[in-house]
């Protein structure tokens, strides 16, 4: 009995033995050589490979970043929307400019109430498929289809359909404007924007570039294109895409004209104080400009390359 | 204003659906089931009830309190599997066993890979091999048939062994105890949803003629045990009994027809379910002849089971205007 | 008669339901105003060419071709133009369409030949005929709306040995081809001939479901009437079992050939033509008129009339609705076409079009949702794919977005035919994952053979 328990021992541990030093000089001759900055930049990423960079995964990226540092010794162009720059700068000895923090913005607003169901979807929970199909329940070709794909797409946990309204929320705590939501929506709905100084930030809450009389047929809160806003707008921030106004946020000062002057309610300013009663309308808000300035334009530089 | 529905087409559908197809399967077990309440009274008709109701239950608490998902017990699968699960064991089983079988079967056998159609084994063979192993005298002690005319419906069991059980203990010599006759009929010991082969192939020709089951799986089930016994039988008669005795002594008619051909767990192209049923067929006799346990189909379809996955890449369906890999190089 | 063929893999035979198969084809009036959406074929909407307020003869061109599969569009009524808009036509969205406040007088333009007489001399030849489909904005009128005198322009290199016109009929519901058969036999073998020698060949064969015995047997009837005319044209009767009318289906079944994967079916030697636009082909060809109408069948089980009704295009489709016995009060699905392959509509008011082969309201007993369950692996969808696919497996790696697995799958040999959902017994929406894994896909194959 013992013999057995005794020649088991022996023959596992010298088993164990040999196989151990086979591997080790395996290990050894096959090793790929990598450089370690590589993991260290890894390490420093989110690692949920949201796509927010451009590239396929944060690997890429970080091999990216350090071959930009080896190479041109900057990180210019290369921002990661999810995770700390600084911290990426700080393991390749370099400097980086803090970017515009991002949000991803829902434009559109088309609710159960704003714009009723007038037919009713049985089929996958597709927003792509059902976008083939038909124009929405409500009607409006632009509008969003509630089923979702934003949702799945995002790595973040960031959004959600909200089932009173059928539209997708985002959390703002959550959202780092990574754009994975936007690519997946096949209207192009979501738009990914700088957060706004203290977060504030004003957008057009519509994506429907349709004549004024149909977009009146299917919502009741979608832009018209009457252009009030536009001719009101003082810094020329609100351009017309068609029959659909846009808000340049890189030219909006978050005066809230725009907002005031919609019939629709198109215009949404969000996390802004409320308003004090309508006699004392302050015009002052505008004069903050220099302050805001600064970080915007930098902000523009990289949205251009992302989309380069 | 209606609210028309928007869908993509096709707009009609098949009358067929998931509970149609369980419901067919259980209408074909009801023959082997009353021939079995026939044989074994009151302990037959005891264990199905107790054993369809603890597989229903468990799915249902199992939904309701885990998964907290839709409750899906009212497509007839958990029945099922309950009602197979019975067949298999021998009727005097005490009841807490078959609880506890059936709590295997559907929660680890079913559940826990996401519930109905995503087990990779027959959940009822799962609840079944796990009682084999766990209370193997339990398990083996099979009652007599006892036609209830004869001996009342709540006669006391008497064990005797199966025929397979008998062979392996005594060799070729046993089957002059045995009548063939009897054996098909059912008049023999056994799990007694396996006894009467007559009842349980009314069944599967209902089934085949409904196309729930198509006759590959079990005919090459059958053919390929005929086969390989009939060559060990004209090898060695005195070892190896005939193979037509191996057709009907044990529970292989039950599995080729209703286990094999479970749709979750075999193989969907034609030529992957023969070759899943050549599997089932080889491993069966191997361990009816050599192995340890009298009766091997159970053991033999949770291996193949295991081998589906790889059947189904090895054999996908031929496509429409592919020109065939060999002729294209 | 010809024994029977069909194809050999898959199909379903769903409820056949042709419930206006005996109704004859009636004529109906021109409403008040007609919209004609510039988009009815396949391709890229026509241009308009007329401006508001102009004055249009029927069947004068409003919208040119844009592109290589693009056909033109003609006015089907006599009137002026109200005006150039969008309307939402039976794709759910709004598409650009010339709206025409109709005349009381019709005027044709000139040199359409409106005698009914059967004119059986061809004066064109094979290129003047292509032309002629062309001008005339002929397309394939079962419902893909493919341009047909695409199909006519064999490649270089390759030859039409067989002209195979399309009169399966497989949907369910649908007739109109089956009452254009029986009503102008004449005509339409007229149009079989056309397209012989338009692609240069002696073969054309009919391919017709075996539930369709009178047309067979009055066409069978004709060609051996009129032996000399119709020398070459052969009727074959098929199985009724859906998709017989699928391209490559027919093909098979007819030919024994087999469409390569990813080919076009000239591949095999064959055309394959609708019979509504082989007699649209014979009324451009020898009567100089542009298709501007076509058989509607309005049809369903709640519908107190179904009917097969000769509608000029833009005539919204309520007022079809109407005719056939007003729409029903438990309508669940209007279907612009049949039940397993056409398109559920949001509105009921959409403009008939070329592609519009029927109308389809189905109740609610039969529209209704099904509880959709777990695939049970049971295989089915495999079995009833007439492609030989694997629609379970496709469809849950385009549930993924594992688009590279999708391809290897064969994703792209789909045609969409249903079968896979109609005969899945869990109710999963098999074919609607499938589209969108075969849109997706197909953008990526696209994408790469550009680089």
């Amino acid at each position: 009995m013992n013999n057995i328990l005794l020649i088991s021992l022996i023959v596992l541990g010298v088993l164990g033995g040999i196989l151990a030093i086979i591997l080790y000089f395996v290990a050894q001759k096959f090793k790929v050589e990598e450089n370690p900055l590589i993991d260290e930049v890894e390490a420093c990423l989110a690692g949920a490979n949201c796509g927010g960079c451009g590239y396929a995964g944060c690997r890429n990226f970080a091999e990216a970043c350090v071959k930009a540092a080896s190479e041109k010794q900057s990180l210019a162009g290369l921002n990661c929307p999810s995770s700390d720059m600084q911290k990426v700068a700080d393991v390749l000895k370099l400097t980086v400019e803090a970017a515009e923090p991002m949000i991803a913005v829902v434009r559109c607003n088309g609710s159960c109430e704003n714009s009723p169901a007038k037919v009713h979807y049985e089929g996958a929970d597709i927003c792509a498929f059902a976008n083939t199909l038909y124009a929405g329940e409500g009607g409006c070709s632009k509008g969003c289809l509630g089923l979702g794909d934003c949702v799945k797409k995002c790595p973040f946990d960031a959004l959600h359909i909200n089932k009173e309204t059928g539209l997708p929320e985002v959390d703002e705590e959550k959202c780092v404007g990574c754009g994975a939501c936007a690519k997946a929506c096949p209207r192009g709905i979501i738009e990914v924007r700088p957060r706004g100084k203290n977060n504030r930030r004003v957008y057009v809450c519509c994506s429907n570039t349709d004549k004024g009389a149909i977009v009146m047929k299917s919502c009741s809160v979608g832009c018209i294109g009457c252009q009030k806003c536009f001719k009101t707008c003082p810094f020329e921030a609100i351009e017309m895409r068609g029959n659909l106004a846009y808000i340049d946020p890189a030219k909006c000062k978050s005066c809230r004209k725009c907002e005031e002057v919609c019939p629709r309610g198109t215009i949404h300013a969000v996390n802004f104080p409320p308003r004090k009663p309508k006699a004392e309308q302050p015009v002052g808000e505008p004069v903050q400009q220099p302050v805001v300035e600064q970080p915007v334009k930098e902000k523009v530089t990289i949205e251009n390359k992302e989309n380069a | 204003m209606n609210n028309y529905t928007i869908s993509g087409s096709p707009h009609v559908h098949g009358t067929d659906s998931t509970q149609k197809i369980m419901g067919r399967v259980i209408l074909a077990l009801i023959p082997a089931l009353l021939v079995a309440i026939y044989y074994f009274g009151w302990y037959a008709l005891r264990l199905t009830i107790v054993s369809v109701g603890a597989c229903i239950l468990t799915e249902w608490l199992i939904q309701k309190f885990l998964i907290k998902g839709p409750l899906t017990i009212n497509d007839g699968s958990a029945a099922l599997t309950g009602l197979l699960l019975a067949f298999n064991v021998p009727a005097n089983l005490p009841i807490w066993m078959v609880i506890v079988g059936s709590v295997v079967a559907i929660g680890i056998g079913k559940m826990s890979f996401g519930g109905l159609g995503k087990n990779p084994f027959n959940p009822a063979l799962v609840g079944r091999v796990f009682m084999l192993v766990s209370f193997p005298t339990a398990m083996t002690t099979w009652p007599q048939a006892q036609p209830i005319f004869r001996d009342g419906f709540f006669a006391d069991a008497v064990t005797g062994p199966t025929p397979l059980g008998l062979l392996k203990e005594s060799g070729a010599q046993s089957l002059d105890q045995m009548q063939f006759v009897d054996m098909v009929l059912g008049n023999r010991g056994g799990a007694f949803g396996e006894v009467c082969t007559i009842a349980l192939l009314i069944g599967a020709l209902y089934l085949i003629v409904r196309k729930v089951i198509d006759i590959w799986t079990p005919l090459v089930i059958l053919l390929t045990v005929f086969v390989f016994t009939g060559i060990c039988h004209l090898i060695n008669p005195t070892v190896y009994i005939a193979p037509w005795y191996h057709l009907v002594y044990g529970g292989l008619i039950l599995g080729a027809f209703f286990m094999a051909t479970d749709m979750v767990t075999s193989p969907m192209t034609i030529r992957g379910k023969m070759l899943f049923a050549f599997g089932v067929g080889v491993i069966t006799v191997v361990i009816r002849l050599w192995g340890a346990y009298p009766e091997g189909v159970s053991f033999a379809i949770l291996i193949m089971n295991a081998l589906t996955p790889l059947i189904n890449r090895l054999y996908k369906p031929y496509v429409f205007g592919v020109v065939k890999p060999s002729k294209k190089q | 008669m010809n024994p029977l063929k069909t194809f050999p893999k898959g199909g379903v035979h769903p409820e056949e339901n042709k419930l206006s198969a005996d109704q004859p084809i009636q004529d109906f009036p021109l409403p008040k105003q007609i919209i004609v959406p510039l988009g009815q074929c396949l391709g890229a909407p026509a241009d308009p060419i007329v401006q508001k307020g102009d004055h249009v003869l029927t069947g004068q061109m409003i919208g040119t071709a844009k592109g290589f599969v693009s056909a033109n569009v003609h006015s089907p009524a006599t009137g002026t133009v109200a005006k150039v808009d969008v309307v939402m036509d039976h794709t759910g969205y709004y598409k650009p369409a010339v709206f025409i406040n109709v005349d009381e007088e019709e005027q044709w333009v000139d040199g359409v030949i409106q005698t009914d007489e059967l004119l059986t001399e061809i004066k064109l030849d094979s290129n003047e005929i292509i032309n002629k489909i062309k001008e005339c904005g002929i397309v394939g009128m079962g419902g893909a709306t493919f341009p047909t005198h695409v199909k006519l322009m064999i490649p270089e290199g390759k030859k039409a040995e067989y002209i195979i016109i399309n009169a399966a009929e497989c949907e369910p519901y649908l007739t109109c081809d089956n009452r254009l058969l029986l009503e102008k036999t004449k005509e339409f073998l007229m149009g079989v001939k056309i397209l012989m020698k338009a692609v240069n060949t002696d073969k054309g064969v009919i391919g017709i479901e075996r539930n369709k015995m009178s047309a067979i047997e009055l066409l069978d009837k004709t060609i051996a009437e009129n032996r000399d005319l119709f020398a070459g044209i052969q009727v074959q009767p098929l199985k009724t079992k859906y998709p017989q009318g699928g391209e490559k289906q027919i093909i098979k079944a007819i030919t024994g050939r087999e469409v390569p994967s990813g080919k076009l079916p000239i591949e095999t030697g064959c055309v394959v033509v609708n019979v509504a636009s082989t007699y649209a082909i014979y009324e451009a060809v020898q009567k100089n008129k542009p298709l501007v109408e076509r058989i509607v069948t309005v049809t369903g089980k709640s519908v107190k009339h179904p009917g097969n009704y000769r509608v000029r295009f833009g005539t919204p489709a309520n007022l079809l609705i109407d005719a056939a016995g007003g729409l029903p009060d438990d309508t669940a699905n209007i279907i612009n076409g049949g039940p397993m392959m056409g398109k559920s509509v949001s509105v009921t008011d959409f403009p008939v079009i070329k592609g519009t082969s029927g109308i389809l309201l189905m109740n609610v007993k039969d529209a209704q949702p099904r509880k959709v369950g777990n695939c049970i692996r049971c295989g089915r969808c495999a079995i009833a794919c007439p492609m030989g696919l694997q629609p379970f497996l496709i469809n849950k790696l385009a549930k993924l977005d594992m688009f590279d697995e999708t391809e290897k799958n064969h994703i792209m040999d789909c045609i969409e035919c249903g079968s896979c959902e109609f005969t899945c017994p869990a109710n999963i929406p098999l074919l609607d994952y499938i589209r969108y894994g075969k849109a997706k896909t197909g953008a990526i194959i696209r994408a790469r053979n550009q680089k």
